[in-house]
């Protein structure tokens, strides 16, 4: 049986991955899809923890983690797709409209 | 133990009418808003008779189950209380609200506003009976300040005019004054006697016979003050002959008949307070006295019909306060009733007179209606001659009962009985000078106005149906005379009662009047000379108004300053308006600009925005705009956040995390 850390350290692993991504990447929807990743590292630790102590409120825990994530898809993407249109471009750092 | 007379029928029946006639009143037919309307004071009628039929013993009490208040050591309870006092007020209010009820389904017939009108009136009803039958000072205040309420509804009844609008607004706002002389009264009844129960007051003040004068005198005087407010005396009384901007029936029933008595009713419900405060007896004494006679003053001179008749009620309310003053109160309430016959009938009259001249209400412009109203006619004949003083008609019995105490309480009395007289002179003249102007002699109205329209001059001497043609007046119908008829029935024999057998039949409530024994020869000598008076005013009113019509007017300009004064009212509204008014006015508006507007609202605003503005500068460097910084702030936050968890819950495992990594 693998060991629960080795899960850990994968979620961990992935986790990170996320967040140097959403941190350094110039493209909006590669931005996107580190947000994702870093959920998803999350949602193995939990299952992992399920697994590891038989509780079934991880596995649900995941479901709303999942579910929430599919409708940040939904309104990301469309924002995504209406900042395009508007600007031509997925560039974060060319997305300033904002500033003062 | 009694049978329940179910007191609480009497103010509730006008409630309801109020409610359907209020809510569903738009929409009913006429025929139902009139049988509503009417059937309210009818039903409450009938209980408060079955209620004197029953034989009950007076005082009889009841109270709801449920008390009102119940703070501490403080119980109010919803009471009501049927004794020989608040049973002939109830008769009165009831009796003759019914009978002007009648009346006004057909003064007000053709008016858009009929069952708003009727919703108000069976509302006054409401909180008339329960300013009556209140066993304790708040309930009494409630109605109190119901009745303000109807008033006020009712002289803005016409609200499009806005004479009517603020003449409403100052009876509201001069009651105002008054009422808060009751609620300081009440206050200190609290303090004094930890109940404002009627009862339990007379029941401690009874046995404490030592306890005179001191708090009791200011007790008395907050609640004097509250009755000038609401019963129109000096120096309150400045809203009363405005209120004659509502329709004349309410003139009748509110503004003469029952609402202004409640003053009066209230000292003699707190008789065993000014009982016991001879000094406060002496001020409502002087009140009543002064009020009487400055009042019939003013009213010699008017022109309005209306306004000559509501002098004469101010008038005579200072007559039942002189009664009350000179702790005949058994007189005051006599007065009271026989004056809500009369004077009901007296507005009444008047008002078929304006109502058949089309709104007419200038007594200049009237003359020789007895031909064309003959009913109206001698309708106000009879009143006329009763509030004058003739016997055997009601009022000469009544205010000779007030004169004769009067006279018989010290010598104080003496001045009092003979201001008192000088008013019943003043009231004969001026009562006969309107029935002269109003009913006899040639009609006067716009001869001018007539050649205007082009109709013959000579019409006048010509047929019925020419005169009739320039001069619209009619006769009023049935609806409106029966009440009439009734009421001089009343004005009539009211007084038959006697005074004796009146006060005796009030004694448990009021207290026996505690005045010197007079002899029978010396109350005939009083009376007498009161008929004297009355006879003298019809002489002089004859001789100005019917033998030579041309004499006012060289009078009045012989005597322009004494005239002119009288007819401004010895500019009493406009020193009110200099003196009290126009300040306030100042300072409100002084207030609202300067320092509610400018300083409050204005420093609230500038202080709010400039905290904003700073704000603003300095978190505005936060936002960057950059989507990258954002996301490292996050990362940050959130790195931060994860070490404080860590080290919140396990700081060893912290600790040796980081000396782990620095150990390799």
């Amino acid at each position: 049986m693998i060991p629960i850390s080795w899960y850990l350290l994968l979620s961990a692993a992935l986790f990170c991955l996320g967040v140097v991504g959403f941190l350094i990447k110039r493209n909006l929807i590669t931005v996107f899809m580190s947000i994702e990743l870093m959920l998803n590292g999350v949602n193995l630790s939990f299952v992992a923890f399920a697994h590891q102590w038989h509780l079934v409120k991880g596995q649900i825990f995941v479901f709303f983690v999942m579910v929430v994530a599919a409708a940040e898809a939904a309104v990301g993407l469309a924002i995504i797709i209406a900042v395009f249109r508007a600007r031509s471009t997925l560039a974060v750092d060319r997305i300033d409209l904002m500033k003062l | 133990m009694n049978e329940s007379l179910h007191l609480w029928l009497v103010p509730l029946l006008p409630f309801a009418g109020f409610l359907i006639n209020g809510i569903l009143g738009r929409r009913m037919p006429k025929a139902l808003v009139t049988t509503v309307a009417l059937l309210a004071p009818l039903a409450s009628f009938a209980v408060v008779i079955n209620a004197a039929r029953a034989g009950a013993t007076l005082p009889y009490i009841e109270t709801f189950r449920h008390s009102w208040i119940n703070a501490g050591t403080l119980h109010i309870d919803y009471s009501f209380v049927l004794d020989q006092l608040s049973l002939v007020m109830l008769l009165v209010v009831t009796g003759i609200g019914f009978l002007i009820h009648i009346y006004s389904a057909g003064y007000m017939a053709h008016d858009e506003g009929y069952a708003r009108y009727f919703s108000y009136l069976n509302l006054f009803l409401f909180f008339m009976t329960v300013l009556v039958l209140a066993g304790n000072a708040l309930l009494m205040f409630v109605g109190w300040e119901g009745v303000g309420l109807a008033s006020y509804l009712l002289i803005g009844f016409w609200f499009q005019k806005p004479s009517a609008a603020s003449a409403g607004m100052k009876a509201f706002v001069v009651n105002r004054i008054g009422d808060f002389g009751f609620l300081i009264g009440m206050f200190l009844l609290l303090g004094n006697f930890n109940s404002l129960s009627f009862n339990v007051i007379a029941a401690e003040l009874a046995v404490k016979p030592a306890w005179t004068g001191g708090v009791l005198t200011a007790i008395a005087l907050c609640l004097l003050v509250g009755a000038t407010g609401k019963s129109a005396q000096l120096p309150l009384y400045v809203w009363l002959p405005d209120a004659m901007e509502g329709p004349t029936p309410v003139s009748a029933l509110i503004h003469a008949a029952t609402m202004v008595t409640a003053g009066v009713y209230m000292i003699a419900r707190t008789h065993f307070l000014f009982d016991r405060s001879p000094f406060a007896l002496l001020i409502v004494a002087i009140v009543g006295a002064a009020t009487a006679i400055f009042a019939a003053t003013v009213a010699l001179v008017q022109t309005d019909i209306k306004r000559v008749l509501a002098y004469s009620t101010v008038s005579q309310l200072g007559y039942m306060f002189l009664g009350c003053g000179v702790a005949a109160y058994s007189a005051g309430i006599f007065h009271l009733m026989t004056h809500a016959f009369f004077k009901a009938l007296l507005f009444l009259s008047a008002g078929s007179v304006i109502h058949g001249l089309g709104g007419e209400q200038d007594l200049r412009k009237m003359g020789g209606l007895r031909r064309h109203m003959p009913i109206t006619f001698w309708t106000m004949t009879v009143s006329v001659f009763t509030i004058a003083g003739f016997p055997p008609l009601a009022a000469f019995f009544s205010k000779d009962a007030i004169l004769y105490a009067a006279f018989l309480h010290g010598t104080s009395g003496k001045i009092f009985w003979f201001i008192g007289l000088v008013t019943a002179l003043l009231t004969s003249f001026y009562m006969f000078r309107l029935w002269y102007l109003t009913f006899l002699g040639e009609r006067r109205a716009g001869a001018s106005s007539l050649e205007d329209h082009g109709a013959p001059v000579h019409a006048r001497s010509g047929s019925k149906l020419v005169l009739e043609a320039e001069y619209p007046a009619h006769e009023s119908p049935w609806s409106m005379l029966g009440p009439l008829v009734i009421l001089a029935v009343l004005s009539i024999g009211g007084g038959w009662i006697g005074i004796e057998r009146f006060a005796a039949y009030l004694a448990p409530s009021v207290g026996a009047a505690s005045v010197e024994a007079g002899s029978a020869g010396l109350e005939w000598t009083l009376a007498g000379l009161a008929v004297a008076a009355a006879l003298l005013g019809w002489f002089i009113a004859h001789r100005l108004y019917k033998s030579r019509p041309e004499t006012p007017g060289h009078l009045a300009a012989s005597m322009s300053g004494p005239y002119n004064l009288l007819l401004h009212k010895y500019w009493i509204d406009e020193l009110y308006g200099a003196v009290i008014v126009k300040p306030i006015l100042a300072i409100s508006r002084f207030v609202l600009e300067w320092i509610i507007d400018v300083a409050i609202l204005g420093g609230a605003a500038w202080l709010l925005g400039g905290i904003a503005t700073l704000g603003g500068a300095i978190l505005q460097r936060w936002q960057s705009g950059n989507l990258r910084s954002y996301a490292a702030w996050l990362t940050a936050g959130a790195a931060v956040l994860l070490l404080y968890v860590l080290w919140a819950y396990s700081p060893a495992s912290l600790s040796a995390f980081f000396n782990h990594g620095a150990g390799h």
